[in-house]
């Protein structure tokens, strides 16, 4: 990979994405922009609705049609426009150079089909083998799971919900993509199993130095394993930096009013802060920025067009107009 | 599962004893004297009496189902004909298979070509397939039988002479009856397959296995289909049921020597021992097409596989 691609790994550019409901236009990615060096992990953290896991979905392009539809935009891996490719080359783009760990893992595996399958098949899809070898590899990833790769024959339902995910993430891997892109991968599990998938995770990045884009809630787990964090808002990217920048200063008033919501464990006593209102209908967004209504700096300017992305330092960048005009907030 | 098998077989005892105590009810309130039926107008007094005698049609209700179930359990005997003498068993065993025949070609070509369609209905969502099927589904839904049946002969053995109205021993003969048999149960396996198929297509693991980059062809097959199976076989379970009792409608139309036609005239002349016999089959018949069912749960559906032990 030369300099160029390594920089460019993966760009999203002016992505537009939009389910048609019998309540209107769902406009659930609206221009959103995003690039990942080769062997970054970016952390993709929005509260619910924001279009996080249909973003994901759009790269994977496996929105579903009716209702969803790409509406515009780009995305680039190594350079080459996914949204371009042929029916047949996006199929073996996906799960050979992009996979992706799903929102739900107790939904995400076929029940009639033991596990075991359920990563062969992955396997047989992408690789050149013979029926053993594939089974062995199966088994192999089992095991570098930590799952006993006798456990393989069985079936979905008498696994828990952890190793569930670890199958999951099993299946995600067995390729080596070059992409990885996990959804909220730790959400559905409990604090202790969280911590062990989260442990895993950190592992297998570092076995395969795969690029890996991890949706989360939790700014904790995204402090602890993403080199950067880029904040979604509506449909868009309003904040993008080095996970060290932006944790010592967030320059966003949205991505400063995550950070007072988190309770802090050092502090005695420390009110939990939330936002106040809610975002913005996603059929219905404002034509300036779409924060504007719930921020506590807005002026009326705010709500007349887009803030674009603006460096506030090197590499941070925010989308707020205040930060133009005084170079911080 | 051989217990479960053994113990769904015992539930048979049960089903059996009351499906025959209801049709010993039936027939006891029913209006006709056998006696007068058989022997005909002209037959004397001292001869009815005797037939009624022999036959044991002079006991209160109670001792006759009594005796009715000794001899079946003891001598596995289930009575001859009052008509033409022959035993019910042999009655029966003539009839069953062309029943069987009938019903078995009927719901082959239902669930085929209903889960055919269902699948592409359900892929092609709201399309013009979809549209044109969905309506046929109703209509074949709302079509008895009969009148189904009275159609094609008309179209087919009158206007166009295209095929034979009646028996059951030729290809031809059988093309007919097969298709006025299973409409109702194509319309209904399509209906449940579309749906079906609906709502396992939108689930997450089939989005799994489309991030795999497998086919879409494979996805149907491999993935959908067999979660979407379980109601698929429950519904084809159940029409194999209808299409068993359903098939008095069809021998009737098509004058096939089943089972169906065989109870049907045994009615008429109130032989109750073909009744019987006849009902017996039928309910039996019914009972182990549910204990198949349930075997092919299982064998689809590996969290059905521990609840059978
Ligand atoms: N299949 C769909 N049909 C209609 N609307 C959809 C569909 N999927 C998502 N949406 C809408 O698109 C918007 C973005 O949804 P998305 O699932 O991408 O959010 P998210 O950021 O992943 O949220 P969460 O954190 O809860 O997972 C939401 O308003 C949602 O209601
Ligand atoms: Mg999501």
């Amino acid at each position: 990979m030369d300099q160029q691609q390594r920089e460019n790994f993966l760009e999203i550019r002016d992505l537009y994405v939009q389910y048609h409901t019998d309540t209107g236009l769902v406009k659930a990615v609206d221009g959103l922009n995003l690039s990942l060096a080769g062997g970054e992990t970016l952390g993709l953290v929005g509260e619910t609705g924001a279009g996080k896991t249909t973003t994901a979905l759009a790269v994977m392009q496996l929105i579903a049609s009716p209702p969803g539809r790409i509406a515009g935009g780009s995305i680039f891996l190594q350079g080459e426009n996914l949204l371009k490719k042929s029916k047949e080359e996006q199929r073996h783009i996906r799960g050979g150079k992009i996979a992706m760990i799903f929102q739900d893992p107790m939904t995400s595996l076929n029940p009639v089909l033991p596990v075991q399958e359920q990563i062969a098949e992955m396997i047989r899809l992408h690789r050149k083998a013979d029926a053993d070898e594939v089974l062995k590899k199966a088994r192999d990833m089992l095991s570098l799971v930590g799952i006993r790769p006798e456990r393989g024959s069985e079936y979905p339902h008498q696994f828990s919900g952890g190793m569930k995910q670890r199958v999951v993430i099993a299946i995600a891997l067995a390729c080596n993509p070059t992409l990885l892109i996990a959804d909220e991968p730790t959400t559905a599990l409990d604090v202790t199993i969280q911590a062990q998938v989260l442990e895993l995770m950190r592992e297998l990045r570092q076995h395969f130095n795969t690029s890996t884009i991890l949706i989360s809630h939790d700014l904790g787990v995204v402090a602890e394993l993403c080199d950067s964090v880029a904040i979604m808002y509506a449909g868009r990217i309003v904040e993008k930096a080095d996970t060290k920048n932006l944790f010592r200063r967030p320059l966003h008033p949205y991505t400063q009013g995550l950070f007072r919501s988190v309770p802090d464990l050092t502090g005695n006593v420390r009110r939990l802060d939330t936002i106040a209102g809610l975002p913005p209908d996603p059929t219905n967004l404002p034509p300036g920025c779409c924060f504007a209504s719930r921020c506590n700096i807005a002026e009326p300017d705010c709500s007349r067009s887009r803030p674009s992305m603006i460096e506030g330092e090197t590499g941070h960048f925010a989308a707020c107009f205040k930060l133009g005009k005084r170079g911080g907030v | 599962m051989v217990r479960f098998c053994l113990r769904r077989l015992l539930t048979l005892i049960p089903v059996t004893l009351g499906v025959t105590f209801l049709l010993f009810s039936l027939l006891y309130m029913t209006p006709g004297d056998p006696a007068l039926l058989v022997l005909g107008p002209e037959a004397t007094e001292d001869a009815l009496r005797e037939f009624r005698r022999e036959h044991g049609l002079d006991q209160p209700f109670l001792v006759r189902y009594g005796r009715f179930v000794y001899n079946a359990v003891v001598h596995q005997d289930v009575g001859r004909s009052y008509i033409t003498h022959r035993t019910v068993a042999s009655e029966i065993a003539d009839a069953f298979p062309v029943t069987l025949t009938l019903s078995i070609g009927a719901i082959f070509f239902a669930t085929l070509m209903g889960m055919i369609f269902g699948i592409i209905c359900a892929v092609k969502q709201y399309s013009i397939f979809d549209n044109v099927a969905m309506v046929f589904a109703m209509l074949g839904i709302a079509t008895p039988v009969f009148y189904l049946g009275i159609l094609l002969i008309l179209l087919f053995s009158v206007h166009l002479h295209w095929l034979p109205s009646s028996g059951f021993d030729t290809p031809a003969q059988r093309i007919l009856p097969w298709i006025a048999l299973s409409s109702v149960s194509l319309s209904i396996i399509t209906r449940m397959t579309r749906s079906s198929m609906l709502e396992v297509i939108r689930s997450d693991y089939i989005r799994t296995a489309r991030a795999k980059g497998q086919k879409e062809t494979v996805i149907i097959v491999k993935h959908a289909l067999r979660n979407a199976l379980i109601p698929i076989i429950t519904i084809i379970g159940i029409q194999f049921g209808h299409l068993l009792g359903g098939s008095i409608l069809a021998e009737s139309v098509f004058s096939i020597p089943g089972v169906g036609r065989l109870a049907v005239d045994a009615i008429k002349s109130r032989d109750y021992p073909v009744v019987q016999g006849a009902v017996i089959y039928l309910a039996l018949a019914y009972v182990l097409i549910n204990l198949l069912v349930d075997i092919l749960y299982t064998w689809i559906d590996p969290r059905l596989r521990t609840r059978y032990r």
